[in-house]
């Protein structure tokens, strides 16, 4: 049995957390959907909600008017549009939202709007002030638009998290229980290949991609929104690894003994569903009632995105970004070892 | 039963599913160099008992023993020294055949050049071909040529050629045989006897968790009493007892339509077969050379494949 072996070499081969993690980048690249949801997706994503939401000159507010006095009087203001109706369809288009307002003759003169709509009110006080006019102002209106308030400056850093998100949950969790099914597992221990190193080779691969993904992603907010950095952005790579981690080992629990593909789509859905929605993604969480604000803290997407925004909007420093930091870095710590915990190799 | 140069000893293995008793108190002892097949049919127990020997798969009971050592105390020195290829496995869609050799080869501490297990397996044409490109049977060499690539002590191969074409299968059979002509050790599990009796030296066939006949393809096949095999169907019954009697005829059994004698001389037989047979009215009648698949039919009354 230990005979001579003429043909074994010694010579050096590449280590395999090596060869394990040029395996993970060379089936990614080799598959265009991947490369695509990767890539491609949060950029359409950028350009479709930064056109949707790109700041548009003030629209006047449209209202409902019965009378053509009423109509000159309002017409009056640039900010306000009149339209002349019978009363039935005026109350109509306040119903259906074609008009924010309507106004009908007195004495006294009648405001009928929706309390709960903004722009209802708006109008109303626009609608007011034309009416009743109270001689010159005492006060003085300054517009200011600062860099950081638009929403694409709101949108970039938490389409920046959720796609760390869906990176490491799907690249991470699915690939793991494909690989299961496909008894690649199975044929993998039955190697002397090292377990741990196997488990590396996702975060190799997560911090690579990262290294990839960020200047994307940013690269074409700057170009096409002008959406900056105010802070540092080696801090901004730092809060991203961070993320990318923290999403690795959620993946990697939730693969952790899901048997086969279907189980684990469902486990990620159902862990990344609630943060998409409530962990400021596309609004800020401050829409959420105080009462389940504590809950919404601790999910690690909330804390990425904020910490995100605080280095790209705000221009925070470590200090600033520390609590989510941590969070992050003990959200990762402590999926990965749970999921080794009760990890199925077969 | 021991002797110093066993590599792989397995001695009243037992694996219980739940009230499933897979495995049921199975010896085995594969010598050094040794190629040896275990035959059953599905469900008999083979693919538990190998994967047991894997060390991917743990006993209920009984004592194993790979190489002179033990998977719970020495599985990192036996990992380096066991190739395997397992029923079924499915390499990477994306990956090509060099690839995926040099990334099992990174595993090992020694092994051989990737070239050369190419080389062996028949596919330098393919290495730069991606796995879900290669046929059922490129596929299969791939899977074995990942399991040599650490020129392994002991090759398990589990079904390695279920599902292939016939000259697919001949390929692999080439495989195996270089691999054993270097001495090295070979466990495969088949359900095709005459794969077992081209590759093995030595057959266990296992029923129901169980070796029932052991031996070499010839010893098993000369266990029927005789090398021939002479299948017949009458219009009206004729029971096997009529001909066990028979001159050179050494057994007897009723097969689905009629029945199979097991023969010693077919000239001496053969006329005195067709002078009782055909006043019954004689629809059917071939003769084959006796195979392990008599040898198991004789032993159990079943077929291999039903």
């Amino acid at each position: 049995m230990n005979a001579p072996r003429p043909s074994a070499t010694s010579a050096p081969v590449s280590s395999p957390l090596w060869e394990l993690t040029l395996a993970r980048l060379r089936i990614f690249f080799r598959e265009p959907g991947a490369v695509f949801w990767t890539f491609g997706f949060p950029l359409l994503l950028s350009i479709a909600l930064g056109i949707a939401f790109r700041n548009r000159a003030a629209e006047p507010s449209i209202v409902a008017v019965v009378s053509p006095e009423l109509e000159r009087a309002l017409a009056a203001d640039a900010q306000l549009r009149p339209r002349l109706l019978d009363e039935l369809a005026a109350r109509e288009a306040l119903r259906t939202g074609k008009a924010d307002l309507v106004v009908l003759p007195g004495p006294p003169i009648s405001y009928l709007y929706d309390p709960a709509r903004a722009e209802s009110r708006l109008a109303r006080a626009l609608a007011d002030t034309a009416l009743h006019p109270r001689g010159p102002p005492a006060t003085v209106d300054k517009p200011v638009i600062e860099p950081g308030s638009r929403y694409i400056d709101f949108l970039i850093p938490g389409l920046l998290g959720m796609q760390l998100m869906s990176a490491g949950m799907w690249g991470v969790g699915y690939v793991i229980v494909d690989m299961r099914t496909k008894k690649l597992l199975k044929r993998l221990v039955a190697t002397p290949m090292s377990r741990a190193q196997f488990l590396w080779s996702f975060v190799v691969m997560r911090a690579l991609f990262l290294l990839m993904e960020l200047p994307v992603l940013l690269g074409f907010a700057y170009l096409v929104f002008q959406v900056g950095v105010a802070g540092s952005i080696l801090l901004l790579l730092g809060i991203s690894l961070l993320g990318a981690l923290a999403f690795a080992g959620l993946g990697l629990l939730v693969a952790s003994r899901a048997q086969n593909t279907q189980t684990v789509s469902g486990l990620i859905n159902l862990v990344m569903l609630p943060m998409f929605v409530a962990s400021g993604v596309f609004f800020s969480t401050a829409r959420f009632p105080e009462g389940v604000q504590p809950l919404l803290r601790v999910l690690p997407l909330t804390a990425l995105n904020d910490a995100l925004r605080a280095v790209m909007i705000d221009g925070g420093g470590l200090r600033a970004v520390a609590p989510q930091c941590a969070l992050l870095a003990g959200t990762a710590a402590i999926t990965f070892i749970a999921a080794l915990r009760v990890f199925r190799w077969r | 039963m021991s002797s110093p140069t066993a590599a792989l000893r397995c001695e009243k293995l037992v694996k219980q599913y739940g009230e499933v008793t897979a495995v049921d108190r199975l010896d085995l002892e594969i010598a050094s160099g040794e190629c040896f097949g275990l035959l059953g049919p599905n469900g008999a127990g083979k693919t538990t008992t190998v994967e047991i020997l894997e060390g991917l798969n743990e006993p209920t009971d009984g004592r194993v023993e790979v190489l002179g050592m033990a998977w719970a105390r020495d599985e990192r020195a036996l990992r380096q020294r066991v190739g395997v290829s397992l029923q079924e496995t499915h390499l990477p869609d994306r990956l090509t055949v060099e690839e995926n050799l040099r990334m099992f080869r990174s595993f090992y501490d020694r092994g051989r050049p990737v070239d050369e297990v190419l080389e062996q397996v028949a596919l330098q044409d393919k290495r730069t071909s991606w796995t879900e490109r290669l046929s059922g049977g490129q596929k299969q060499r791939l899977a074995v040529a990942c399991a040599l690539v650490s020129d392994p002590d002991v090759l398990f191969l589990d079904e390695p050629t279920t599902g292939l074409d016939p000259q697919s299968r001949r390929q692999l059979w080439d495989v195996v045989l270089g691999f054993k002509a270097r001495g090295r050790t070979v466990l495969l599990t088949t359900h095709y006897m005459d794969e077992a009796e081209r590759l093995c030296d030595r057959v266990a066939i296992v029923d129901k968790g169980k070796v029932i006949a052991l031996g070499t393809p010839q010893e098993l096949i000369a266990s029927l009493g005789g090398q021939q095999v002479v299948e017949l169907a009458t219009e009206r019954p004729l029971g096997p007892e009529e001909m066990d009697r028979l001159p050179s005829v050494r057994g007897a059994r009723r097969s689905a339509d009629g029945m199979a004698l097991t023969v010693e001389q077919l000239h001496v037989a053969l006329p005195a077969i067709l002078a009782r047979a055909e006043p019954f009215g004689l629809t059917r009648l071939s003769t084959h050379h006796a195979t392990l698949e008599d040898v198991f039919v004789h032993l159990t009354g079943r077929r291999l494949r039903e």
